[in-house]
């Protein structure tokens, strides 16, 4: 094990690779363009002859559309398209590939994106214009009117649970592992994971512990506001360029929603302003397309901000009720949950990932789970960062340390006896291969951050916590082409949407394959036709997936020059040697770039290629560290320090890991403290603002230190587990024990913002004063 | 005269990195629409269109603005400043190399608007401490990097144009 110390920065390695390229920290291959202005954005993106589209959305939560009538609109000078979910393909029984999520029902796919009968959510897309400018497509989108028949909203994912609820889909049954219930009702899906015997578990244990836990509706944030602009050709092909996580997934809905062929839809992608789950599927797309084939002009659209808090996103609110038990010795000896998600307007919430990672951290061998996916009259439900994880962890990391607070044991010790390590059955998953988890806790353990005491001057309230996270970290399909250049630079091709620092991170993997520096490989991230198929950024596969697809490339391309050289020199592949980045056979030698010369004079083409679909999970493992103070008059809660740790498989470029890292559990803090959807009595958004959801400012958070730890993944050439989402789970419970550590106040409801911390300690006073 | 009503639209007369610029807008239009959709900058972005997320800031007369709650009309006679005109005919500004150099960006829609608004701070403040530089940078939202990487990048910044980098 070595440890290496930047001022900024831990990394505590075990394993003893030493690369050349991966594990440095170069400036990133996009970095000018995103510095001076010069990158393009989605919206950035116009084609002459251009008009602009606009949305007319449901000013109520649940309401039957009884009819629209666009007259008005169609009326108004500049104005070329209006469009109803009437101009969409009737989308049948037909399924579609949903992205990070399974496929699912194309009716509700083209249904979120246009309402087809009902309006289900407070700010539903309804209808659609194109005009001359973006102000009279907004005067349009006004004009159109829509008779609803307004219903009650159901907002709360218990309520709509009850058999007597008022129903969103007439024809939604609850699935449970493929047995339709009888009943129509508003749970989708029900799971179930159960293994040995919980009972006879909770009946050795010494302490039982069983709390509920409830968490607001939140939204993944992202800066950039969605976007789209479609172009018709005339031999009725079409192109879009829109900013997404993933384009090959919006070729296909486009295609499905329109029922266009799809290999006539050409997706360009441009650079994406931040996603996080949120852009794993279309919005306005298909609008775009639809409303430019009707206006025979180029139509771009962008959402406004308060439309992207109504109608995108965001992620699951619910409950989670967790039970564990531990014996005498502080050995776990069951573990039960159960959890009730958001899915929104339609099925698909995020529940049954949020049932498999609840107890993902530790050894049990008795466990039951279940996993409900609610529809209420929110908007569609999406991934966000680790999606489901964070809830479901948030329940038994402060479940973990309560245990520990009556068994009195070490919060760390406990954990480490209980750890999932290589062998372990994940509760609801395979078993584990190789896994850092006790390496993050004893990374922990030897912080500075740890090993430090806490200042609690007098008259202050301040504490400290600790919490654990995990996350899968998927594989999915990922492809790279890498075409070598007469210069000897090689220009690689892939199909991952770069939200941080990607192209670099998947080109390091490809320099350090072929021995060949950074500067010489120039990512691009291409369209639909020009590479093959690769599934969304996200699940943290990116750098993962992506990077081995890279690595496959380049062997593909060192066979590929072996063989063009034995050609140049006249000699037998198999006598040619590559090593040092340099081609070697019977005393003739070839430098990479020589190489590339010579077999560009030899007229020969080199283009190496690859798709993989790596099977191994990365299992990512985090342990944070929160030091809070509580001011008792307002119930503000300020992060004093916080130490982010993170097993990051081998870290290929590190200044982006670390990243991450502090980007996740600041927006761990901001769900933990501040963010929350607020809907009044009629199922409206009272906060449809970046003022009023409000998400963390630099004044809000402190530097966060970070500690990579490296144990290397073996499902991957250079270990990389990946390492996006799981800093974003540990917040919420690390933050909630620091506050009890302050107050003696146990919260369990996010966000704990103010005026709920407040709430609480003003009854606890009055309480001691009655 | 810096602006004449024509047919609707009005003719503005300002500098914009430097350059004299003429342009036609309706009244109703937003200095950060033109730039963006007239004008060709796409480099100032919509993040919320209510001044909340800094994502268009433009410093316009020495002061750090959000475009989007600028009327385009209002730049008569004003001089501009946007992220295309922060890097110099010699190279990037200190403040952009030391974003490379720090990872100071993730996705990078917020950037532009961090650099405008930590160009305008060093403008009046060519030595500020961390406590100045996170509450000069309070009204630009960003969602990827917990600020931590943009903070160590301004005070970098800021001690390089000192001569102590």
């Amino acid at each position: 094990m070595a440890v290496e110390t930047r001022e900024e920065a831990v990394t505590v390695k075990h394993h003893s690779e030493d690369y050349s390229v991966v594990g440095t920290r170069p400036v990133r291959h996009d970095g000018v363009d995103k510095v001076t202005g010069a990158a393009r954005y989605g919206a950035d993106v116009s084609q002459p002859g251009q008009i602009y589209g606009a949305v007319t959305r449901s000013p109520h939560a649940h309401a039957r559309i009884r009819s629209i009538d666009t007259s008005k609109a169609e009326a108004l000078p500049g104005v070329h398209a209006v469009i109803t979910s009437a101009d969409l393909a009737d989308p049948g029984d037909k399924v579609t590939g949903g992205g990070e999520a399974t496929a699912v029902p194309l009716k509700y796919k083209s249904g979120n994106v246009l309402a087809r009968g009902k309006a289900l959510y407070h700010g539903h897309a309804v209808a659609a214009v194109a005009a001359t400018d973006a102000h009279i497509a907004g005067e349009a989108a006004a004009l159109i009117e829509v008779d609803y028949e307004v219903l009650p909203p159901v907002m709360d994912v218990r309520d709509a649970m009850k058999p007597d609820s008022v129903l969103l889909h007439d024809d939604l049954h609850t699935d449970f592992a493929g047995e339709m219930s009888e009943a129509p009702s508003n749970i989708a899906a029900k799971f179930l994971f159960e293994e040995g015997d919980v009972e006879a578990g909770f009946a050795e244990a010494a302490v039982v512990v069983e709390r509920e836990f409830t968490f607001a509706t939140v939204h993944q944030g992202y800066i950039e506001n969605h976007n789209a602009l479609a172009m018709w050709h005339g031999d009725g092909e079409l192109t879009v360029w829109c900013s997404s996580q993933g384009h090959f997934t919006i070729r296909a809905e486009v295609a499905d929603i329109l029922d266009v062929p799809i290999s006539k839809v050409k997706v360009i992608p441009t650079e994406i302003g931040g996603g996080f789950g949120g852009k794993t599927t279309c919005y306005l797309e298909p609008l775009a397309a639809a409303l430019g084939r009707k206006a025979g002009r180029p139509v771009k659209m962008t959402m406004a901000r308060a439309d992207i808090l109504k109608a995108t996103g965001p992620t699951p609110g619910g409950y989670v009720r967790v039970k564990m038990g531990a014996d005498s010795d502080g050995n776990l000896t069951a573990a039960e949950a159960d959890m009730g998600f958001e899915a929104g307007g339609f099925p698909g919430s995020v529940v049954a990932a949020g049932c498999m990672c609840v107890f993902a951290p530790y050894k049990l061998s008795n466990v039951k789970i279940e996993g409900y996916d609610v529809v209420v009259n929110r908007p569609k439900t999406h991934a966000y960062r680790a999606p489901g994880a964070t809830q479901a962890e948030f329940a038994s990391e402060t479940v973990v340390d309560e245990i520990c607070e009556q068994l009195g044991i070490d919060v760390l010790d406990f954990r480490e006896k209980n750890s999932a390590k290589e062998g372990t059955w994940r509760a609801g998953g395979p078993a584990y291969g190789r896994i850092g988890h006790e390496e993050c806790l004893q990374a922990a353990r030897d912080s500075e951050h740890w090993q430090s005491t806490l200042d609690k001057p007098a008259g202050t309230y301040r504490g400290r916590g600790v919490a654990s996270g995990f996350w899968f970290n998927i594989g999915f399909t990922s492809s790279a082409i890498a075409r070598l250049n007469p210069d000897g630079t090689v220009t690689l091709l892939e199909g991952s949407p770069d939200i941080g620092g990607t192209r670099s991170s998947i080109a390091m993997q490809f320099a350090e394959t072929l021995g060949i520096g950074f500067d010489d490989v120039i990512p691009m991230v291409v369209d639909t036709d020009s590479v093959g198929y690769t599934d969304v950024t996200g699940g943290s596969r990116v750098t993962f997936a992506t990077g081995y697809a890279a690595h496959e490339a380049a062997n593909d391309m060192r066979r590929q020059m072996i063989e063009g050289m034995s050609d140049v020199w006249d000699v037998a592949a198999d006598s040619i040697t590559y090593e040092n980045a340099t081609f070697t056979a019977n005393g003739e030698s070839a430098s990479f770039k020589e190489a590339a010369h010579l077999l560009n004079e030899d007229t020969q083409q080199i283009i190496g290629k690859a798709t993989v679909t790596p099977e191994k999970e990365g299992n990512a493992f985090a342990v944070h560290i929160a030091d809070v103070e509580v001011d008792v008059e307002t119930g503000k809660v300020t992060v004093l320090r916080y130490t982010a740790v993170q097993d990051a498989g081998v870290a290929i470029y590190p200044p982006y890991v670390e990243g991450q890292m502090q980007g996740g559990a600041v927006q761990g803090i901001g769900w933990a403290f501040n963010e929350e959807y607020f809907y009044d009595e009629d199922g409206l958004l009272r906060n449809a603002t970046l003022l009023d959801y409000r998400m963390p400012t630099t004044l809000d958070v402190p530097m966060i230190e970070t500690i990579i730890v490296e144990v290397p993944h073996p499902g991957s050439p250079f270990g990389v587990r990946g390492v996006g989402e799981v800093p974003i789970v540990p917040p919420p419970a690390a933050l909630a024990i620091a506050i009890y550590d302050a107050l003696g106040i146990r919260y369990r409801d996010l966000p704990m913002s103010p005026h709920r911390v407040y709430a609480e300690l003003a009854a606890r006073q009055n309480g001691a004063e009655a | 005269m810096a602006t004449e009503i024509l047919s609707g639209k009005v003719h503005v007369n300002t500098t914009i990195n430097g350059e004299s610029t003429d342009f036609l807008a309706e009244p109703r239009e937003s200095l950060l629409e033109v730039l963006r959709e007239t004008l060709g900058l796409t480099g100032a972005k919509e993040g919320c269109n209510d001044g909340n997320c800094g994502a268009c800031n433009v410093i316009m007369d020495g002061r750090l603005v959000n475009s989007c709650c600028v009327l385009a009309v209002e730049a008569g006679g004003a001089d501009v400043t946007t992220i295309e005109g922060i890097a110099g005919p010699s190279g990037l500004h200190p403040l952009q190399e030391k974003f490379l150099e720090h990872a100071a960006l993730q996705c990078g829609v917020c950037t532009p608007g961090f650099l405008v608004s930590a160009k305008a701070m060093l403008d009046e403040n060519p030595d500020p401490t961390e406590d100045e530089v996170r509450w000069w940078l309070a009204g630009n939202l960003c969602r990827c990097t917990g600020y931590d990487k943009i903070v160590r990048a301004v005070l970098d910044a800021a001690a390089s144009m000192r001569g102590e980098g």
